[in-house]
C-alpha cells in the first residue's frame, strides 16, 4: 500500500536526497528530477529497495524553459507533492562583473524554478488539489553585498510562491515556501558556518514534512533563523548599508 | 584526520578522503601516488584500515542496487551496512548467510576480512556466499571479479584485507528464514574437555558458540558457556510474535557516555564478571526464543562499548588451532592468561569448519578470540599467546590484529608470502594499510 507519489525537482542536492529518504519511508513512491539524471539511478533502485516504493528518474534542465511540458508530460503520473530544491549558489564577485555568471544564477533560482512551479500549480489547480513546496532561501529575506545575487533571484522565487499561494488558497492547492538556513551540504562545503545557526539535511527533511502535513504557509526549517531574519530585516537602511552581513 | 580502529589503538594521524562518487573515487586512486587503503565502518579492531598517506572513507558508497527475490541475491555499494541489510530484508524473510559480532560493518569490510560468525563449522565465511565484486584497481579502473572472472583476483580479495584494490560493489546470496527469532540453547561445560566435547556432539548445530571463563585457572579452566541456535518457525513462537514472526525490531541502544577511568577495569573486576557470567549461563541453562538483535549482536544494545576499556583503548586477541593439538594448545594459552591474572572479559570459543579462499583466516579447528585493556603487561601477555599459537601450528586474525610483528605473521601463515607476491605480480603495491606495511604484506 504506497502513499501519494512525490516529485523531487533538483533531486541531486543533499537537501533533495534527505526528503527523498523521509518521504520514501513514509511509503510514497518518487520522482526523481535532475540534470545528468543518469547519476540518480543507483539512489532509486536504493529507496526502492529499501522502501519498497516504486521510484522513477527524470532528466530535467532547469535552464531548459521550453522541455518543462513536455517534461510534466512525461511523468508517469502527475504526483500529489512536488518539491523544487533546485539552487545555484553561485559565485557573488565574478557575478559582480559577469553578468553571464550573474544570468545564470538568476535564471536558475527563480526563472526556471518559478515558471516550472507555475506549470505545475495550473495542473494541480484543475485537478484540485495538491501541495506546492518552494525551497527558497534565507537570503532572499534582504539583500546583502555578500550574496545579493543568488538572494535578489531568490527573493523573487519567494514573491512569485506568496502570490500563487494567495491566488490558489480557495482552491485546495496548498504552496509552502521554505527558507533554510545554513545547511551541512555539498552547497556550503568548505564555508566557516556557525554550529548553532547549521542544520542537517535530514532535519531539514523532517521539518518540511512536518510542516507540509500541517499545511503550514512559510517556514523557516531551524527556528533560530525567524529571530536572526526579524532582526535583519528591522535594522534601518542607513545603518544596514554600513554592515558587514 | 585522528583515526583509530574499533580496539582504539593505535592511533594515527590520517589524511584521509570521501569522494562523493565513483568518478572522483577513480580520479583520486590514480592520481594518488603513494599507498592507500578504504575504510568501512572503522569496525576492524586494528590498524587494517588506515593508512597515513590516503585513507579513503568508503561510507558515501551506501546504497543497494539491485535484489533478485528468487534466489536472493543483493548487489550493494560496499559501504552499505549489514544492519541495513537486515532492516530492509528481514521483514520480507530474509537474513544474512554469515554475519559477524556486530552488525555495524560494511558490506566492503566484510569482504575484506572474510568474516565468519557461529555457523562457519556448518556454513563457512562470508566469501561463500559472494558471487560476484567489482573491485577498482591501481589505475582507477574497475573489473567485475568472480569465480569465472578474474577469478584469481576475486579469491584473493576475499579475505584480502583490501590489499588487492577498492571493493565498489559486492553482490552476495542472502538465506531465507521464516521467523526473526532464534532458538537458542545454552548448555555450562565444566572445563575446556567438557566444551569441546560438546562442540563434537552438537556438530550439526546451525549455530555455536562458546563464552569461556578466562579468568578461573586449576580444575574449572576453560569452564565456559556453550550457545547453541537455530532459526525459529513461526509455530515456535509466542501467540503475539506468531502474528508477525519477522518483525522483531533491533533493542533501543544505550551508549557509554563517557571512557571509563583504567582502574574500572582490573583484576577483581573481571574475575566477578567472569564468575557472574558462568552463573547467569548455567541458572539459564536450557532452550528459550530470543530476537535476532540479542542473539545475534548482544553488544551492539551498548553503542561505543569500546569506551569501557578507557582512553587507551584495547587490544583483541583471535587465533585459530588447527584440531590436532588443539586440546593441549587451548590448555596452554588459557593457562597463561590466568597464570597472568589478565582475564579478559568477553572470551570467546568456537569450533571452525573447513578452510576456504588462498587468505581467509579460519581454518578447520578452534578459535580464541579475547580482549585486554591495553598496557604493557598485555602486550606482554600476547607475545606469549603469540608464541603458544605458534607452536601449535596456529594462526591470527587480522581484523582483530593491532601489534602482531611481521615475523609472526610470516611464521603462522606462509600463504602470506604468496599473497604478496601475487600482489607485487598484479601490480597492486600500493593498495597499503598501517597494518599491512606492520606485517611487510
Amino acid at each position: 500500500m504506497t502513499s501519494p507519489p512525490v516529485l523531487i525537482i533538483g533531486a541531486r542536492s543533499d537537501i533533495a536526497m534527505a526528503l527523498a529518504r523521509r518521504y520514501a519511508a513514509a511509503g510514497h513512491d518518487l520522482q526523481l528530477a535532475a540534470r545528468a539524471s543518469e547519476g540518480l539511478a543507483a539512489d532509486a533502485a536504493d529507496l526502492a529497495l529499501r522502501h519498497g516504493i516504486k521510484a522513477s528518474v527524470h532528466e530535467l534542465d532547469i535552464l531548459d524553459t521550453a522541455s518543462f511540458a513536455a517534461f510534466l508530460g512525461g511523468l508517469p503520473t502527475l504526483p500529489d507533492t512536488a518539491i523544487c530544491v533546485v539552487g545555484l549558489l553561485g559565485d557573488q564577485p565574478t557575478a559582480q562583473s559577469d553578468p553571464e555568471a550573474a544570468a545564470l544564477i538568476m535564471r536558475s533560482n527563480y526563472e526556471g524554478p518559478a515558471l516550472l512551479t507555475g506549470m505545475i500549480a495550473e495542473r494541480f489547480a484543475a485537478r484540485g488539489h495538491g501541495t506546492i513546496i518552494g525551497i527558497s532561501s534565507v537570503a532572499g529575506e534582504r539583500g546583502r553585498a555578500s550574496n545579493y545575487v543568488y538572494g535578489s533571484a531568490k527573493a523573487g522565487y519567494t514573491a512569485f510562491l506568496s502570490g500563487l499561494r494567495n491566488r490558489l488558497a480557495a482552491s485546495g492547492v496548498h504552496v509552502m515556501t521554505v527558507l533554510p538556513g545554513f545547511v551541512r551540504t555539498r552547497m556550503t562545503a568548505g564555508m566557516p558556518l556557525s554550529p548553532a545557526l547549521t542544520a542537517e539535511p535530514a532535519a531539514v527533511a523532517e521539518a518540511i514534512v512536518a510542516a507540509a502535513a500541517r499545511r503550514r504557509d512559510v517556514i523557516y526549517t531551524k527556528s533560530v533563523w525567524r529571530i536572526v531574519m526579524a532582526v535583519i530585516r528591522a535594522i534601518p537602511e542607513p545603518i544596514f548599508k554600513k554592515t558587514k552581513l | 584526520m585522528m583515526l583509530s580502529g574499533w580496539g582504539r589503538f593505535p592511533r594515527q594521524l590520517c589524511r584521509t578522503h570521501r569522494p562523493a562518487d565513483e568518478a572522483a573515487l577513480a580520479a583520486l586512486v590514480a592520481e594518488e601516488e603513494g599507498p592507500r587503503i578504504a575504510r568501512g565502518n572503522g569496525r576492524g579492531y586494528g590498524d587494517c584500515a588506515m593508512q597515513r598517506n590516503a585513507t579513503i572513507d568508503m561510507r558515501g558508497f551506501a546504497r543497494m542496487l539491485a535484489f533478485d527475490s528468487e534466489c536472493g541475491q543483493l548487489v550493494a555499494e560496499a559501504g552499505v551496512l549489514l544492519a541495513d541489510v537486515i532492516a530492509t530484508f528481514l521483514p520480507r524473510g530474509w537474513f544474512p548467510p554469515v554475519t559477524p559480532g556486530t552488525k555495524f560493518v560494511t558490506l566492503g569490510g566484510m569482504v575484506a576480512a572474510d568474516v565468519h560468525g557461529k555457523n562457519h563449522h556448518r556454513d563457512g565465511t562470508f566469501g561463500r556466499f559472494v558471487d560476484w565484486i567489482d573491485l577498482m584497481i591501481e589505475d582507477g579502473t574497475v573489473i567485475r571479479c568472480s569465480p569465472q572472472e578474474n577469478a584469481e583476483l576475486f579469491a584473493w580479495t576475499i579475505g584480502g584485507m583490501g590489499l588487492t584494490g577498492i571493493i565498489l560493489r559486492v553482490a552476495f546470496r542472502l538465506r531465507r528464514v521464516e521467523s526473526a527469532y532464534i532458538r537458542q540453547t545454552t548448555i555450562p561445560a565444566r572445563n575446556l574437555a567438557e566444551v569441546m566435547a560438546l562442540f563434537d556432539a552438537h556438530e550439526s548445530a546451525t549455530y555455536s558458540v562458546a563464552w569461556i571463563d578466562c579468568a578461573t585457572a586449576g580444575l574449572g579452566l576453560g569452564r565456559s558457556a556453550l550457545m547453541l541456535g537455530e532459526h525459529a518457525s513461526p509455530a515456535e513462537l509466542s501467540r503475539t510474535r506468531r502474528a508477525a514472526p519477522l518483525r522483531a525490531l533491533p533493542r533501543a541502544v544505550r551508549k557509554v557516555p563517557v571512557d571509563l577511568p583504567e582502574a574500572a577495569l582490573n583484576r577483581l573486576t573481571v574475575k566477578a564478571f567472569n564468575a557472574l557470567y558462568y552463573r547467569n549461563a548455567r541458572a539459564a541453562a536450557g532452550t528459550t526464543i530470543v530476537d535476532w538483535d540479542s542473539y545475534f549482536y548482544p553488544l551492539d544494545a551498548v553503542l561505543e562499548w569500546n569506551r569501557i576499556y578507557g582512553r587507551r583503548g584495547f587490544m583483541q586477541f583471535q587465533c585459530v588451532l588447527p584440531m590436532e593439538g588443539a586440546a593441549e594448545g587451548l590448555t596452554a594459552l588459557l593457562k597463561a592468561i590466568a597464570d597472568s591474572g589478565q582475564g579478559s572479559f568477553l572470551s570467546v570459543l568456537k569450533r571452525m569448519g573447513a578452510q576456504h579462499g588462498p587468505f581467509s583466516f579460519p581454518r578447520e579447528g578452534y578459535t580464541l578470540a579475547l580482549d585486554f585493556p591495553f598496557s604493557e603487561r598485555s602486550a606482554a601477555l600476547m607475545e606469549r599467546l603469540d608464541a603458544i599459537t605458534l607452536d601449535h601450528g596456529g594462526r591470527f586474525y587480522l581484523a582483530k590484529d593491532a601489534r602482531m610483528s611481521a615475523a609472526t605473521l610470516s611464521r603462522s601463515d606462509p600463504r602470506s608470502e604468496t599473497f604478496a607476491a601475487m600482489r607485487a605480480g598484479a601490480g597492486l603495491g600500493r593498495f597499503r594499510s598501517s597494518q599491512s606495511e606492520r606485517l611487510g604484506l
